[in-house]
């Protein structure tokens, strides 16, 4: 049972780095961004072909967080230059990233086993147990990406993007170029997702094509449930919440596995937690009764 | 300061729908004319304060700002220099974000935004001093997301927004034009009393013929997308609201087709 959960932790905060890459082009950016499931498997890719041909699970991780940033950004120019729709540009690229990434692979499946990680490489720094090593690496790279995202949102580049999603007009009558906040927020974001998929693929010791199938829902349903249950009264809050949606989605899905569903049946069961959310009036209750609740609270 | 030289746009072009907005206007606004800009529904002057601003490119003509020619910048390289309030109250602010952000990201207009936390305690009491000079107790409530506050308040603060750095061209889109009475009476005082503190070149779209006579050192009358009347000094100073509907039916053959503009007393 603890081991079990245990592992939900770590899946958890592992995916975490990819729901808060949702959460920034979904909720912060408002940009139905569909790269995530093409860029996750492009992070796991790049540090897995890395790794495999010998080299640094470090360097590997670091290229899978450029191969993501410049998948973004690919998202970012098709909307931006060529006027196609935000929802049709996370297409577009997701479908390339599907040959992009084989080509990188160099086949359907780079296996990591007894390969060099950044989890081993963690784990031999540790006196524990090593069974805790990716999620302690987890927690603590979860960490530093919370509180880098959060400085960030509040510096006065980092607003400007905020502003972005918000209002376009206002933030482009105060002299922001909302296009070049687009292709920043599109990049880190999926910078984020790559990440997220490079630390998946070296965690579960391979890298496939298909491992980032589903990415952008397993996200979404995340964001929703941190939200609903932690609130999102301001930037801090939301951010540490989609954390926790993170961890509790996997908590989820471990416990219907407990129950004897098959893992072949997660995508479903995610769509239909996400389907649930949003039609649900309950849940629309819940979120909608964090705004009222913060709107009295804020005008008592 | 500001020179329109015979600038023309047209709204689906080559379609049958083709509608001239403007039609070979030019407009010359000497530095400090707080020009107020009148004229029926669909004379054009939403269009007018747009394309100054940039927020589509002209047809054909030039536009100048200061001696520079501004023509083929963008919405956001122009913002530098002017500052908008727009006639809907939630477009000139960001909704979920608080009302110091909001005002950061205005200081911020025409520079350069950095990496750097964008407030600190010196932002925060300078903010709140400016607020307090709208005299609408918003410097108590800094930390208060904008969207939830009333349309006046949201206005109030674009208009500081707009000033709070001094821009070099002030434009007003019916800015008071959603808001009940009363704040729009405080609205209207406190745009009166900014453009002359700082001394501003400002031009105010309004459809309040009386408020038109009353504000600014100038006004403009547009039909069809053409100037049609431009009154100041002497002139202005002895007209009233009749005299300028009977200028505006000599000038442009018919009669003011917005009932607006009568009633709005
Ligand atoms: N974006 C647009 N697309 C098509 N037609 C437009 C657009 N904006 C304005 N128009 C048309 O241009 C004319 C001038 O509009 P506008 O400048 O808004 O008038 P007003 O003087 O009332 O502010 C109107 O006939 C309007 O229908
Ligand atoms: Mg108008």
């Amino acid at each position: 049972m603890l081991y079990a959960l245990a592992g939900t932790l770590e899946q958890g905060l592992l995916f975490a780095l990819m729901v808060l890459g949702v959460y920034l082009t979904f909720r912060v950016l408002d940009y139905a961004d569909l790269t995530v499931d093409g860029s996750f498997t492009t992070g796991g890719a790049i540090a897995a072909s890395i790794i495999f041909a010998g080299g640094s699970p470090w360097l590997a991780t670091a290229a899978a967080v450029v191969g993501g940033l410049f998948a973004g950004m690919f998202t970012g120019l098709l909307h931006t230059v060529f006027k196609i729709t935000p929802l049709l540009s996370g297409i577009l690229t997701m479908t390339a990233l599907y040959s992009v990434n084989l080509r990188i692979l160099g086949r359907a499946n780079v296996p990591l086993l007894r390969a060099d990680t950044v989890i081993t490489k963690f784990n031999s720094w540790l006196p524990l147990d090593s069974i805790y090593g990716a999620t302690l690496l987890g927690l603590l790279i979860v960490v530093l990406v919370v509180a880098g995202l959060y400085l960030f949102l509040k510096t006065e580049v980092g607003l400007a993007l905020q502003a972005t999603g918000d209002n376009e007009q206002m933030i482009r009558a105060q002299g922001v170029n909302t296009n070049h906040m687009k292709l920043l927020g599109l990049a880190i974001s999926n910078g984020l997702v790559a990440f997220s998929g490079a630390l998946v693929a070296q965690n579960q010791q391979f890298a496939d094509a298909g491992m980032g199938i589903g990415m952008i829902v397993a996200g979404l349903a995340s964001v929703i449930i941190g939200e609903a249950i932690f609130g999102r009264r301001t930037i801090l809050q939301q951010i540490i919440a989609v954390v926790c949606g993170s961890v509790i989605y996997r908590a989820v899905l471990a416990l219907v596995l407990r129950l004897g569903l098959a893992p072949t049946d997660f995508k479903l069961l995610t769509a239909l937690i996400v389907v649930a959310a949003l039609a649900s009036p309950q849940v629309r209750n819940w979120l909608g009764k964090g705004r009222t609740a913060e709107r009295s609270g804020l005008d008592a | 300061m500001l020179e329109l030289t015979d600038i023309c746009k047209a709204f689906d072009k080559n379609t049958i729908n083709e509608k001239v907005a403007l039609d070979h206007v030019s407009l010359s606004l000497e530095s400090g004319d707080f020009v107020t800009l009148v004229g029926s529904n669909g004379a054009g002057k939403s269009t007018l304060l747009n394309a100054v601003a940039g927020m589509f490119l002209l047809d054909y003509g030039r536009i100048m700002l200061d001696g520079s020619d501004i023509t083929h910048l963008s919405e956001h390289q122009r913002a530098a220099y002017i500052g908008r309030v727009f006639q809907d109250p939630l477009t000139g602010t960001a909704p979920q974000m608080t009302v110091e952000e909001n005002l950061v990201m205005a200081w911020k207009r025409g520079q350069r935004r950095r990496l750097r936390k964008a407030i600190c305690l010196q932002e925060r009491s300078f903010f709140r001093e400016q607020l307090a000079t709208l005299g609408l107790g918003l410097e108590e409530r800094l930390t208060t997301k904008v969207g939830l506050l009333s349309g006046g308040q949201r206005q109030a603060l674009t208009l500081l927004m707009a000033t709070l750095r001094k821009p070099q061209l002030l434009l007003l889109d019916e800015h008071i034009a959603s808001l009940d009475p009363h704040t729009a009476d405080l609205v209207m005082d406190l745009t009166c009393r900014i453009v002359k503190e700082q001394q501003l070149t400002a031009v105010m779209v309004t459809h309040n013929l009386e408020q038109a006579l009353a504000a600014g050192t100038r006004t403009v009358m547009m039909h069809e997308g053409r100037v049609v009347l431009d009154i100041r000094g002497a002139e202005r100073k002895c007209m009233n609201v009749l005299d300028l509907m009977q200028l505006f039916e000599e000038n442009s053959g018919t009669t003011l087709n917005s009932d607006r503009v009568l009633l709005a007393q």
